[in-house]
């Protein structure tokens, strides 16, 4: 037999190199994810929980150590530099934003699984419905929790979200981006749909967050296909020289293909006008996945960004820039502005994350290094605010359920001073108070975008500190309720802050704890993100 | 520029009222204990802060002593930096005097709670912000590198905040709300200022120190833009027209002691940074906003006056004779002499002592009456003398009698304002027969005429027991106090300083000229561009 040579393939086989020290974060997060659906099936239903959580935490803590292992490990890797095209076509880039975001994924995740993990006196966790396939109010619902039925299959189904999260600012071609995209939404659907208070309200975010998150991910392969047929290949390395070297008349395919993926990814950090779902989804999920959401996917999401826009996409910037501008004014004007007429703490939070993502993006359009370290830095600062604050949301309860209306909150912080002072804190972090982390990172990624960003940079500061000024009334009338005004009279049902376990308690502090370090002495984590900003081609 | 210090006074000072604070806030026992413990800590920090002033040279060739100095964000250029010069060692030794009397007047404002709705926790709260306020006044004065002051010029908003719209008045809810918007839409302004002047200025870790920041060669443009996103916050502070309406509100609302450290205070903040920041670091924007600031601060003195005149609630004439002073104190700065900012910022000083004086014994009054409104009085001088006696001192204070110690400062503003404005100068002296105008009118209706039937409000009368309620009018008069132990204490110092200032002056003035003289060099040896030939053939 004599080999044929067909044009444009391979002709030996040669194998791809991985190092595998560089991805053992990443398989160890997704062994414990396979291995806690073995345990769903195989151990005692009495020991289930603990034996999940504990698998869970311990396989975050490990995969955060291997990460640290990894950093003397980066590069490109699963895959190939082609020979006789000098193509490096490799699947994964184990650089400094990514091993900076799996770690701040990790560390957020293990607060998050803390926070799912608060049981509350019962026998599975507090925030889930033992029995998610049951029509809510039926009577297999009711046999299902008489029975001590749990959801304990929650931990894994986070774990494979984590994993996906993990890979999501890893990868290195816009196949791996979207298996990535696909795998951090899918179990984050199914756990949005499993609350097991307001449970309509809870599938009906469930299925508001899968049909658009299902056409936002259309998008995004339909974007990938146009820029493979634009420049021929998946690989961001691949389209960033084809965008430079590339002919003016095939922009009908770059434009809309750069358009179409960033929609996709957009949507993910719920960037106007592309946010619809959160506000629905913030307030119908169980509120520690919630919390876990806003945190991870977020950081996740972000660190895809960043890739696209600094790997892939950075030669063909003049073709989008504008509207990635017009797209960062919306969000942060939309977000802040609706922000002020909740009425639910749910909602408020999740509007404020919205202007949030707008700021963030203030950070990615900076296009510098700086902006890269600002963005980390961001991410990383309100992901420990944002969990902290929402499990503090999951703490507050009238008549057994979640107190999420306005109204219930007021005068919280004569009863619980401390709880309340907590909130505050996360608030006036949220707000950017210096002394709290939410100020020093406003600062850097709006210094960023003035030393870097141009004209454009300067004027999406001013709106982006006039569009704070409104995001301040809103937190400090949080503030107000809780403290400035008097409790309800209704006595015979007041609402109360239950008591939490060690868990929620833990995440709770170590979020409020690093708001507060973060503000005063930043430089430390400020120094990592810097030197994390380098990208790997 | 600056002479550092072997031991950290300035941290020292910012210290031990913070560890107060905390202190007071969890250590668990009686109201009484809290009270007297944060009192004992404002007092060591007091002699702390004398002690220190003691080392301070007055004819040092640096700017600032005292200093303080290490790297905070590096990435960011943002140094620990800290120092002062004249003006702000005489502004921070007035906090440090206020912050004591303030407390003992606000001995009895928070009632002690019922101990299962919290006990003492109120009270323990209300002394615990007090004195992390007075931590923030003296890092806010102390702070030598542009982020650090910014960051104290936001966070103390925050114990403000709070104390106003947990401790004030029946409105405290929108006050406060109100003064946290105002003050954060300004310093949220000046933040893009602030970091569009690191990016002019030569960078590195330390970028932000004002030495390093002082004396840069920018566009005009950009200059000028950086000095306007700085003067609005600064004129939110101070408060001017046309950003001065959140004062009466927040000073009507909160308790006599918050309104006493706000506008004696934190007020002074605006002005400070006027002179500190936009004319140190842009001599050449300053000179071209000088005719639209000193016309805003010439209808700030008028303007003030005439809404003072008009007032009919105590607390809010007094935060409006406080626009009108404010007026003065930014004219004189602007006046770009010697003699005006220097009688500038002895105003600073004599405007918080006398201000204080007059919202502490106005609270007296008014906890006696029930009342806030003026008419509501009369005859009172012959009820209590003695508060008759003290209001009458802090009222000529305010108009500014010779004698006093706001005579000195406002006759220098006026003859420094003179030589470069003559027609502000003009204008403004009106304010001083408008000032007379309003006190004169307030302690008239007040204190003289026939007392009112009823000499004690319904508030107060409440307090009274049964038997003392029921005797008959005349009789009851004499059940209203006069001075008591407390009020004596804090009353005598406040006069005290107001009385040594007035006759010796130079006890300020002396640290306050040289500083004077090498904050304004900049601005004085920048001529603008458009004045120049103006200023030349004028002279």
């Amino acid at each position: 037999m004599t080999s044929v040579a067909v044009p444009g393939l391979q002709t030996a086989f040669q194998q791809s190199t991985i190092d595998y020290l560089a991805i053992l974060p990443l398989l160890i997060v997704f062994g414990a994810a396979i291995v806690g659906v073995l345990v769903e099936a195989f151990v005692p239903r009495d020991r289930r929980q603990i034996v999940q959580v504990s698998l869970a935490v311990v396989g975050l803590v490990a995969a955060f150590v291997a990460v640290i292992v990894a950093t003397g490990h980066q590069g490109l890797t699963m895959g190939i530099t082609d020979g006789s095209t000098d193509r490096r076509l490799f699947a994964l880039a184990v650089d400094g934003p990514a091993l900076f975001m799996q770690g701040t994924i990790l560390l957020l995740g293990v607060l998050g699984i803390l926070t799912m993990a608060e049981r509350l006196g019962g026998v599975g966790p507090d925030a889930f419905t033992p029995s998610g396939a049951s029509t809510p109010g039926s009577a297999f619902e009711t046999n299902a929790s008489r029975a001590g039925a749990l959801t304990s299959e929650v931990f894994p189904l986070t774990m494979f979200a984590i994993f996906g999260m993990m890979i999501f600012p890893t990868t290195n071609d816009l196949i791996g981006m979207f298996v990535a995209l696909e795998v951090l939404s899918l179990p984050l659907y199914i756990l949005s749909g499993l609350a097991r208070r307001r449970r309509l309200l809870s599938q009906e975010a469930a299925l508001k967050y899968f049909l658009l998150g299902a056409f936002s991910s259309a998008f995004f392969l339909f974007g990938t296909a146009l820029l493979y047929g634009y420049s021929g290949s998946f690989v961001l390395g691949d389209i960033s020289k084809a965008i430079s070297a590339g002919p003016i008349e095939m922009n009908g395919l770059l434009v809309p293909g750069a358009f179409l993926v960033f929609v996709g990814l957009l949507f993910k950090v719920a960037a106007v006008p592309f946010h619809a779902w959160t506000p629905d989804v913030y307030q119908g999920a169980p509120t520690p996945v919630t919390g876990f959401m806003a945190a991870c996917t977020k950081a996740a999401a972000f660190g895809a960004i960043l890739r696209l826009a600094y790997v892939g996409l950075d030669t063909g910037r003049w073709e989008w820039t504008n509207a990635l501008v017009v797209i960062a004014l919306l969000t942060m004007v939309v977000g802040s502005v609706l922000s002020v007429t909740q009425t639910d703490m749910k909602r408020l939070l999740a509007y404020s994350s919205i202007a949030h993502a707008g700021f963030v993006l203030v950070g990615v359009l900076a296009f510098d290094s700086k902006g890269i370290g600002a963005v980390l830095f961001y991410v990383a600062t309100y992901g420990f605010a944002i969990i902290a604050a929402f499990a503090i949301v999951s703490l507050v309860r009238q008549n057994g359920g979640e107190a999420t209306h306005l109204s219930q909150w007021a005068g919280l912080g004569k009863r619980y001073p401390l709880v309340a002072g907590a909130f505050a804190f996360l608030m006036l972090a949220f707000a950017g108070i210096p002394a709290t982390s939410g100020f020093m990172a406003k600062y850097a990624v709006f210094s960023a975008a003035v030393g870097t960003g141009g004209a454009t940079g300067t004027v999406l500061v001013v709106v982006g500190v006039l569009c704070s000024a409104i995001t301040v009334f809103v937190y400090a009338r949080v503030i107000v309720l809780m403290y400035f005004g008097d409790p309800p009279a209704d006595t015979d049902n007041p609402v109360e802050v239950v008591v939490p376990s060690v868990t929620t308690t833990f995440s709770i502090a170590i979020g409020t704890v690093i708001t507060l370090a973060l503000g005063v002495v930043p430089s430390a984590l400020l120094d990592l993100a810097d030197r994390a900003s380098q990208f790997v081609r | 520029m600056t002479e550092m210090s072997s031991v950290p006074w300035l941290t020292i000072m910012g210290l031990i009222p913070l560890v107060g604070s905390l202190v007071v806030a969890f250590t668990p026992g009686s109201a009484l204990m809290a009270k007297r413990l944060a009192l004992g800590f404002s007092l060591v920090t007091l002699v702390v802060g004398i002690v220190a002033a003691l080392q301070f040279q007055i004819n040092s060739p640096k700017q600032f002593q005292l200093g303080e100095q290490a790297a905070w964000i590096p990435q960011f250029g943002v140094s620990y930096a800290l120092g002062v010069d004249g003006i702000a060692l005489v502004l921070i030794l007035m906090s440090l005097v206020l912050t004591p009397i303030c407390l003992i007047a606000a001995w009895n404002d928070v009632p002690e709670e019922a101990k299962e709705s919290g006990g003492s926790r109120n009270v323990r709260t209300y002394f615990a912000l007090l004195l992390v306020l007075e931590t923030f006044m003296v890092g806010v004065f102390a702070a030598t590198d542009v982020f650090l002051f910014y960051a104290f010029f936001e966070a103390m908003l925050i114990p403000i905040y709070f104390l106003i719209g947990r401790f004030g008045g029946a409105r405290r809810q929108y006050a406060a709300m109100k003064f946290l918007l105002f003050s954060l839409a300004g310093g949220l302004i000046m933040l893009v200022a602030v970091i569009g002047l690191y990016l002019q200025g030569p960078g590195g870790t330390d970028g932000f120190l004002i030495e390093r920041l002082t004396g840069l060669s920018m566009d005009p443009t950009t200059e000028r833009l950086l000095f306007v996103g700085f003067f609005i916050a600064f004129a939110i502070k101070a408060p001017m027209v046309p950003f001065h309406t959140w004062l009466p509100d927040a000073a009507t609302e909160s308790t006599p002691a918050t309104a006493t450290l706000l506008v004696g205070v934190l007020d002074k903040v605006g002005t400070f940074g006027m002179i500190r920041f936009c004319l140190q670091l842009f001599p050449e924007a300053s000179h071209w906003a000088t005719p639209v600031v000193v016309t805003l601060a010439v209808i700030s003195v008028i303007y003030g006056a005439l809404l003072a005149i008009a007032q009919t609630d105590m607390m809010r004439l007094i935060s409006y004779t406080s626009v009108s002073h404010f007026g003065f104190i930014v004219l004189g700065i602007f006046a770009f002499t010697n003699v005006g900012s220097a009688g500038s910022t002895l105003y600073m000083v004599n405007h918080g002592f006398s201000t204080a004086a007059l919202f502490l014994f106005a609270a007296m009054l008014i906890h006696r009456r029930g009342s806030k409104r003026i008419p509501d009085y009369g005859g009172w001088q012959s009820v209590t003398p003695a508060l008759a006696g003290i209001f009458l001192v802090a009222a000529m204070s305010a108009l500014a009698l010779p004698g006093l110690s706001t005579f000195v400062s406002e006759f220098l503003v006026l003859v420094g304002t003179f030589p470069t404005w003559p027609a502000a100068a003009v204008i403004a002296t009106s304010g001083i027969i408008l000032a007379a105008l309003y006190m004169l009118l307030m302690y008239k209706k007040i204190m003289t005429g026939p007392p009112p039937s009823d000499v004690i409000g319904e508030r107060a009368l409440a307090r009274l027991s049964a038997s003392e309620q029921e005797q008959p009018e005349h009789a009851r008069r004499s059940l209203v106090p006069d001075l008591s132990a407390r009020e004596k204490l804090l009353a005598a110092p406040l006069i005290a300083v107001i009385l040594v200032l007035g006759f010796y002056p130079n006890l300020a003035l002396n640290p306050i000229n040289p500083a004077v003289d090498k904050s304004l060099s900049h601005v004085l040896t920048t001529p603008a561009a458009g004045n120049a030939a103006a200023e030349g053939s004028s002279k």
